[in-house]
This record gives structure tokens, sequence and C-alpha cells, in this order.
């Protein structure tokens, strides 16, 4: 079969386009953006149209897909690990209607924050809806999951979650293909209130979840993603997870190591094969990507009290991403560093672009706040984050998705007047709307900046939900035309947008000013130029 | 044969150009190969690299083991440095000799150049000026990828056919201008390795 050179957010891709997929949904998110980038290039993808838009959040997201799950199709929703607590009120309770056509939902988790506000383990969320988990170990396994993910969700009429980290998720091999599937056609629910969570049913649906646990697991101890390598020497016995087997392998693969290993790499975890490395080991290392999930388990999970070491213990660091030198001092190897890293090299934090519009306006509202003093920018989640970096130190939080509006508003109920928010336009699509509405009901005195470039740029400048819309949005939700402010930052504006910022920080209301300029990085796309021209946004 | 190299570089410089190149050099020669590399926030302007893995074995790791890099391979002189304790004794580094100064602190040119100069096997290549004098400056990724070759355990010719296809839709001139580079980069690392 075809070989195609992918990134492990590729094969996913691939994998379920290969597996008959009908839908794609999601919203941006590093390290899982590029799963539905690669789908809305992809000739196949196009010439069956899938679906393959972008969500306004994972909610939606999550939800569309169970939506077109419900219909009978199979469909997929991708997100990044923080996204599934956006989502989650769906996904948990998706695991108690469950699925009809097959559904994956995807979370690409961060372990040592390359670009996220935490680091927690969407294998938590799995185990507390109770639903199976696939984790691959490169991308050939990510490619064979999201095929074979499909097949297990409709068996089992149940959501499957592929969890994968970062550096699957961004590092490129070689995948070979499947032979590809049909799609499912429209065919609905056997039972026309699976999907209807009222008390009585939902009980009904809770106990049948509950009943096929054990099937999850037989399941799991059959999957040949599971793996037990035999090993003489007993005093040690080895479980990875996923990516974290690489890391062994890349230790051993020269040397004399004669320890069992479990590979786990579907759960629940396998039970048959965790007792027996439990059962025939003195004490069991366990290795994973991310939170000691496996470890916590097993500690309170065996009759014979095999010790268990790991992350929690110290064998292993408590927080951040595995690497082969971390496995390597773990499994009592030398690590043979090349030299330091001198001390005249300098720390390069990421920085916004020369010519961004967002320096313009967070250099007008340094000014326009100087009369009150600092301390009172909460803002949010996107390129502008970086005005919290000097020499702007313009801003006091930054949080979750729409945190901006709603701390600023509950500051401000605090007594710190004026309180602004700044949100970016595709944040405050995401989950800015809803905040808008608690403040515009109580008149709260906050001023909202919503620095609108077109697009959601720190992901790579995918589209923005409300393009053309966040004005008649705003309006729409009830602030007062007079105190919605479009401009455009620049510094040959500077003066003028000073003077509107000074203005609104003093009216004792919602007030939303909109700097609006395209962000630089996506000046060579054509197809948006031409939407922002035809919106007459320019 | 196994190559591990670490490119890096600054985000928007374009490394993964140098990636893509060498990636379907590989690909296409049946060689086994996993790349890693970084994406979202640390692309605006922060210091980025990517682990390239080349070898005619399985690869199990998609990063490179600390002091396991054959060659670091860098189009920013000071980010050469940043990924030093990954060299291998016996490995290369091969750097561009022209700063990216985005930083207020960045440190005198001269003091960069002489910490590189203390590791044994070194190449400070003026990538830009080699890739004006072909007229085609946009090709100093692929000076330097040139630059790299005699440490890389490719065959040559498989790198001029990864040069091919990847820029093979842009026309023979541009493959032309960047095969011109990918030797330029060579011919100056032979003569001062």
């Amino acid at each position: 079969m075809e070989k195609l050179l992918l990134l492990g957010d590729e094969a996913i891709a691939q994998g379920a386009i290969d597996g008959g997929i009908s839908g794609f949904y999601g919203y941006p998110g590093t390290p899982s953006t590029e799963i539905l980038e690669y789908v809305q290039h992809n000739k196949e993808a196009i010439a069956k149209n899938m679906h393959r838009e972008w969500s306004a959040n994972e909610k939606t997201a999550m939800e569309s897909a169970l939506g077109m799950s419900y219909a009978g199709k199979r469909a997929m929703v991708t997100m990044k690990h923080v996204g599934l607590n956006v989502a989650a009120d769906a996904f948990v309770n998706s695991a108690v209607t469950g699925a009809n056509g097959g559904l994956l939902v995807l979370c690409a988790d961060d372990p040592s924050m390359h670009s996220s506000q935490n680091e927690q383990d969407s294998r938590f969320y799995a185990k507390f809806a109770m639903i199976p988990v696939l984790e691959p170990t490169n991308q050939q396994e990510a490619y064979d999951m999201a095929y074979y993910g499909f097949e297990l969700s409709e068996k089992f009429r149940i959501p499957v979650m592929i969890r994968i980290t970062t550096r699957l998720a961004h590092s490129r091999a070689g995948v070979v293909r499947k032979a590809v599937k049909p799609e499912n056609g429209i065919k609905l629910p056997e039972d026309p209130r699976q999907f209807v969570l009222l008390p009585a049913i939902a009980r009904r649906n809770y106990a049948k979840l509950l009943s096929v646990q054990p099937d999850f697991e037989k399941e799991s101890e059959a999957s040949p993603f599971n793996t037990y390598t035999e090993g003489s020497d007993k005093k040690l016995g080895i479980i990875t997870c996923g990516i974290a087997q690489n890391y062994l392998l890349e230790n051993i693969v020269d040397k004399e190591f004669n320890h069992p290993v479990l590979k786990i790499s579907q759960y629940p975890i396998p039970r048959k094969q965790v007792n027996k490395i439990l059962e025939e080991c003195d004490q069991v290392m366990v290795i994973e990507d991310g939170y000691p999930v496996v470890e916590e388990m097993l500690k309170g999970y065996q009759e014979k009290g095999t010790k268990i070491i790991g992350r929690l213990d110290g064998t292993l660091p408590r927080a951040g991403e595995l690497d082969p030198a971390v496995v390597a001092k773990a499994i009592g190897l030398e690590v043979n560093a090349g030299p330091d890293v001198p001390s005249i090299v300098k720390q390069r934090p990421p920085a916004m672009c020369v010519g961004c519009g967002h320096i313009d306006a967070y250099t007008a509202l340094n000014e326009a706040l100087a009369e009150y003093g600092t301390g009172r920018v909460f803002s949010d989640i996107g390129c502008y984050t970086l005005g919290a970096l000097p020499p702007y130190n313009a801003i006091n939080s930054c949080v979750d998705m729409g945190a901006s509006i709603t701390m600023a508003k509950g500051a401000a109920d605090a007594g710190l007047i004026p309180a602004v928010a700044v949100i970016g336009d595709s944040t405050f699509s995401h989950s800015g709307i809803t905040g808008l509405i608690d403040a515009v009901s109580e008149n709260s005195p906050i001023t909202i900046i919503i620095s609108d470039n077109f697009t959601t740029g720190m992901t790579g400048g995918q589209d923005s939900k409300s393009l053309g819309r966040i004005d008649d949005i705003v309006k729409g939700v009830g602030v007062d035309p007079a105190h919605i402010r479009v401009l455009k930052p620049s510094k040959a504006n500077m003066d003028e947008v000073v003077a509107i910022m000074k203005e609104e920080l003093a009216y004792q209301g919602v007030s939303v000013i909109i700097p609006r300029r395209q962000c630089i990085q996506t000046m060579k796309n054509k197809a948006l130029g031409e939407k922002i021209k035809a919106l007459g946004l320019k | 044969m196994k190559t591990d190299i670490v490119l890096s570089g600054v985000g928007g410089q374009g490394i993964l150009s140098i990636a893509a190149t060498l990636g379907t050099a590989a690909l296409e020669n049946n060689l086994h190969l996993k790349q890693s590399e970084i994406h979202g926030m640390s692309q605006r302007g922060g210091d980025v690299q990517s682990s390239m893995r080349i070898s005619d074995q399985d690869i199990n790791s998609d990063l490179i083991p600390l002091g396991g890099a054959d060659i670091i391979l860098s189009v920013e002189p000071m980010e050469a440095l940043r990924h030093l304790p990954y060299l291998k004794k016996t490995g290369w580094v091969v750097t561009n000799a022209t700063p990216f100064e985005n930083i207020p602190d960045y440190p005198a040119i001269e003091d960069i150049h002489a910490e590189i100069k203390k590791i044994a096997n070194h190449i400070i290549i003026d990538a830009d000026a080699i890739a004006a004098e072909i007229g085609s400056r946009r090709s100093s990724n692929i000076v330097m990828l040139g630059a790299a070759s005699p440490f890389i355990e490719i065959p040559y010719e498989f790198l001029e056919d990864g040069i091919r296809k990847i820029f093979g839709r842009k026309g023979d001139d541009v493959v032309n201008k960047n095969l011109e580079a990918l030797a330029a980069g060579r011919k100056y690392s032979e003569e001062n390795r």
C-alpha cells in the first residue's frame, strides 16, 4: 500500500479518512490543529465533501460530532487537552447517550506546556466518562488507531478517545495506508430514545455503560496495541504507556535488557497482562507521558503488594514530558550529555510580530490607563497574551478561553473600576459572548477591547467564526451602540486611539472597543483577503 | 547508517524547509525517518528546533537523546549554542554566521563565534552572503543544508533528488538555483573543515 510521510496529527486524519469518516469537527489548539488543517487540504476529503470546517469552540464541535454520530455516520472531534474542559459537559454525557455512527474524540495533550496553560492528562477524563482510550506509540499506530477506533466505537456504540501528546502530534514518519472504507449512510438509532437523557432513560443508559466495562477490559486484553515482552530478569518489570515505549526502546536497543515490558496503548488497562507483570516481578516501574494515571491506579489495584515506582516516588520527574534522558536515568543508565550551554546564550522568548496590530492596541491602552495605575487588565488566550512580556507588561491575567471579560466583571463587582478585558476575535467567538451577556445584564463598568485581526492567529491563521459579525454580535447582546468604538490601531492614529480609550475607561457601563487590523501573518492568504474586502472590513 | 540532526533557528526563519528537503530525500530512498518539530506559541520569533533522525533501521524515539546528535545544523549562531548538550563528542556544529537580533540583550557576535569555535568540529558559514552571490537570497537555508551535507550519511545525490522533488513545482530555475546553493554550501565545508 501507499506510504506517506505524515505528522502524528496528519496520520490520525488520514486514518479517519480511510476508515470511512463523514465529518471532522474541532477548534484550533496546539498540538491538535494540524488534524483538521490536513483534512481541509486533502483531495479525497474535499471530493467526498467530508465536513471539515472549524467550530466556534470545542463544546459546539463535540456536540456537532455527536449529532453526526446520532444520524449514523462516523465523526471525529479534535481539540487540545484544555479544550476538553470546554467540551466536558457534552463529552461526559456522550458516554451515557452512547454513539450510533462511530465517534472518536481526539485529545492532544501538551506535557511540559510548550504552548499551554497546564499539562492535564486527558486519560483522566476518559476514565471519568468510562470510555475506552487508544494511545498511539508512533505515527503508524496513530493512523491504525483512527481507522480501528471507528470499529471499536461501533461495536460497543460508545465514543472512543484517542489521546496523543505533543511529540507524536508534531513528529513526522512514514505511514502505510490501508484499504479505504466507504462512509456510512444515514441510519437513525434503533432506540429512538437512546439520546434522550431524561433521568429515567439516563439511569438505564448508565447501567448499560457500567455493565459493558468488563467488555472494554477484555477488548484491551485482546488488543494488538497492548504488547507483553517476556523477560527473564524479574527483579524489575516495566509498564510503558503510548509514546513512553519509544524512549525505553531508544535506551535499550543495543544493550542487554531482560526485564518484562508491558506496553499499554489501549485502555481500560488490560487486567490480565497487568496482573501478570505484578505477579511475576518484584517491583514495577510505570513510564507514562503526562500524569501518573496508570501508576496511581496500580498502587490501589493489586493484591500481592508489588512495589510500584514511577513519577510518584521520584524515579521519574513528577512534571514535564518524557524524553530519552529522563527514561535512561530511571532505568539506571548513564547519560552522556554534550557540552553545557554557554552562559552567553540569552533567552529568546516568543514575541508579537513586528507590525502586529495588537502592539499598537497595547501601546495605546498603557497610555490611556496611566492615570488609573496598573493591575487592572484581564486578558485571554491568543497572540495578545504575549502582551504580558516586556516591553508592554500590559496584562495581568490569562486563565482560560473567555475569562478576560468575566474576570474583569468580577473585579469591577469588587470595586476595581475601571477594569479592562482584552480578548481576540476568535476567542470572543469561542467563549466571550456569554460573559458579555452577564456584563450587559448588570451594566458592569468594564471596558472590553476586542482586538480583531480576522483570524485565529496563535495557531497559524485558522478561520475566525465571527468574521465580519463582531459589531453586530456586540450590538445584539445589548451593548449601547454609543459605546461600541471601532478603530484602526496604528502609530499614525495613536492620539485618536488613546483618546477613545480614555473616554470609554471613564464611562460607568459596558463599553466595547474594537481595534481592527488584519494579522500580518495572513497577508498571503488570498481567500481571506477577498472575504475581508467583500465584507467591507478594510 | 544513522544520522541524528538537531535543526535550530528562530521562529520564522524556515528551518522546516531544510527538514522537508532532508525528509523527502530520506523517504524517497526508503530510509526510516522521524522528524519532530515545534508549532504554536514559540513560532512567534522565539527559539525553535526540530529533531531529524534518519536511519536504515527502525527509529524509536522522536526526540534525539542528550549527547546523541551527529550534527547541530543552525541557521542562527546563538541558537547553535543553545542545543550543545545534545551534541555527540564527535559531532559537528554547522551554523550560519549571521545573527538574528530580535532581543534587546543579544550578545556581541564575536563572542558567539568564539564560543562556537571552542567546539572541535565546527563550520561557521555566511550562508546569506553565499546565497546572495548565487543570486537567490531565499536559498540560504539550502546553502546551510549543503554545508552540513559532508557530515550526513546520506548520498549527496539523494539530497539533490530531494531538492528536485520539493522545488519541482516552482520550475527549473528555482530547482537549479537551489542545487547551486546546495553545492556552494558543500564546497565551503569541504574547504573549511
